[in-house]
């Protein structure tokens, strides 16, 4: 009840700021949204697709988890901006829940990305994406568990290098591979067999191509209980050590 | 109110390959009494924010013990949170937030709910004069008005003791001035304060009682005017050019008013004399026999300096 209640406070704290500089929401969107117009055009010769709607569900829940993977990644920079604040010491003295601290952060991540998420999956639309509601909402939950998980290990990372040159290249360091390895621009359909078996190693390959299987409406497929286990083990884990970190520094 | 024993923190450091153990502070022993302004004047470095922060549950002290307002600080740090208010050094508000927002969000973490905090957070904003700026972002308050919401913030849950470390630095002489008045109308309002300070003045004209720290220890304790007592009589400092300094030096020394001489490494005398009005004639009298020429001679009635000085050995100014 008191964890509820505070991790309610936490994130409503960091939402109300977040919605103070709409700056950001208009950011989040742009990237992807430029992505949806000069880069998807080159898909359809490019992936064979017979249709652009075709390509679109090829690219799009790519589109998406890469998303989710970035955004959650870079939340550790604000985290290490209140540390140097002072906001993150003056919580400390207070009784107010360790992982509360963390989770109120990281639910406004995923909620941001929801938002994000909505706004590409309608203009998709217009490009005569067409989903499943009930796929979409789990392609969704995907997206969200996946957030949460590189949001909470951000912010863990954060607390330990406490310095925002070293947070930069540790991240985009990590975020290359899983980007290339993932198949999330194009599918790895195309890869050689070598670069395909490492990606296998990749648990957002399997996000990739679950989130994949959901848009295309094939909710049967194997690849989508896979993709949504692994997803759900990992933000288990992410978060599970993040909060380690948490009540360890922030006693 | 506050009483440790023993208190000890050492800090592992890396430079290059080494690692060195640095003892931040080592075995502190504080009785702080229920009511009153306790100071811990030092030099940076001298360990006091340290202490400062194992008091307030931030870090964990490697040994010793210690009760805070009735609770016990190594077994049960969440129940020290509750009766404590805390003040960082470098501030604990954020940009973009209002300081009625800051105020309410931080009574809220304590578990007060949202209508008492909201009450909370409008008394405090008015005690502290901020009712004006209240509803405006943190960024765009002057250092004085800032510092006062972060001593609001340290005790909008009415605690009984509140830590400040470094309430004053940074401030201008007016603001400074003013926030010693809000840090008595505290104590007015029965809180126990305590406070890191290593300005002599701020020591002397507001705490009622002061623990002076070195190097990770407690040098001496006692009220200023005790603590300026122990040093008997004035202070005489006499200025001279370097060359003829030991001259001086030989001919003051074992004078019969002078308790003690020292000589400054910048060229000059320090004299310990019971009473500097009547040592100045007789001081002047004797370095003009000896044919003498001084440049100054000024008369020091013992400061909080005087007597770090004579328990370290340097001058709390110079370190």
């Amino acid at each position: 009840m008191k964890f509820a209640r505070d991790t309610w406070l936490i994130f409503q704290r960091q939402t109300q700021l977040l919605l103070r500089n709409p700056v950001w929401v208009f950011v989040g969107v742009f990237q992807p949204v430029m992505y949806l117009l000069l880069f998807a055009p080159l898909l359809k010769p490019a992936l064979n697709a017979p249709t652009q709607a075709a390509a679109y569900k090829i690219f799009v829940p790519g589109l998406l988890v890469l998303l989710a993977i970035f955004g959650g990644l870079f939340q550790g920079f604000g985290l290490i901006a209140e540390l140097r604040a002072g906001v993150i010491e003056r919580s400390r003295v207070t009784p107010i829940s360790r992982l509360a601290l963390l989770l109120g952060r990281s639910l406004r991540d995923v909620v941001s990305l929801m938002v994000q998420a909505v706004i590409i999956t309608l203009l998709a639309l217009i490009f005569d994406l067409r989903v499943f509601i009930g796929d979409l909402l789990l392609a969704y939950l995907m997206l969200a568990l996946i957030a949460l998980m590189t949001s909470a290990v951000s912010y863990g990372v954060a607390l330990k290098v406490k310095s925002e040159d070293a947070l930069a290249p540790l991240m985009n360091t990590v975020a290359q591979p899983v980007l290339l390895l993932s198949g999330i621009l194009l599918p790895l359909t195309f890869a050689p067999g070598w670069l395909q078996g490492i990606a296998n190693w990749n648990p957002f390959s399997w996000a990739v191509d679950g989130t994949r299987a959901l848009f295309a409406g094939d909710l049967g497929s194997d690849k989508v209980w896979q993709g949504l286990s692994i997803t759900a083990v990992l933000a288990a884990l992410g978060v599970y050590w993040a909060a380690r970190q948490f009540a360890r520094s922030v006693r | 109110m506050i009483e440790t024993r023993g208190l000890r923190k050492s800090f592992r450091s890396r430079a290059g390959r080494e690692t060195k153990t640095v003892d931040a502070v080592r075995g502190v022993d504080l009785d702080v009494a229920k009511g009153e302004i306790f100071g811990f004047l030092g030099p940076n470095g001298a360990g006091k924010t340290t202490t400062l922060r194992m008091l307030a549950t931030l870090i964990e002290p490697d040994g010793g013990e210690a009760t805070i307002a009735g609770a016990d600080l190594r077994k049960d740090p969440a129940e020290v949170r509750r009766r404590i208010g805390y003040v960082p050094q470098g501030g604990s508000t954020w940009d973009e937030s209002t300081a009625r927002e800051e105020l309410v969000l931080h009574a809220r973490m304590y578990g007060i709910s949202k209508a008492d905090a909201q009450r909370r957070a409008a008394r405090a904003l008015d005690a502290f004069q901020l009712t004006e700026y209240a509803d405006r972002k943190c960024k765009t308050y002057s250092g004085g008005q800032r510092r006062r919401v972060e001593i609001a913030l340290g005790i909008i849950h009415e605690p009984k003791i509140v830590f400040l470390d470094e309430p004053t630095t940074g401030l201008d002489p007016q603001s400074r001035a003013h926030m010693w008045d809000e840090i008595r109308r505290l104590r007015a309002d029965g809180m126990t304060v305590f406070i890191t300070t290593h300005y002599l003045d701020e020591a002397d004209a507001l705490c009622d009682r002061i623990a002076i720290m070195d190097n990770g220890e407690v040098v001496a304790e006692g009220t200023p005017t005790e603590l300026k007592r122990e040093i008997s009589g004035d202070v005489v400092l006499v200025g001279l050019d370097l060359a003829a300094t030991p001259q001086a030096a030989q001919t003051l020394d074992g004078e019969p008013y002078v308790n003690k001489l020292e000589t400054i490494d910048e060229g000059g005398l320090r004299l310990y004399v019971d009473e500097g009005a009547t040592a100045i004639p007789q001081v002047l009298r004797r370095l003009d026999h000896a044919g003498l020429e001084l440049r100054s001679i000024e008369l020091h009635r013992p400061s909080l300096d005087d007597v770090f000085l004579t328990k370290t050995g340097r001058s709390l100014r110079e370190s």
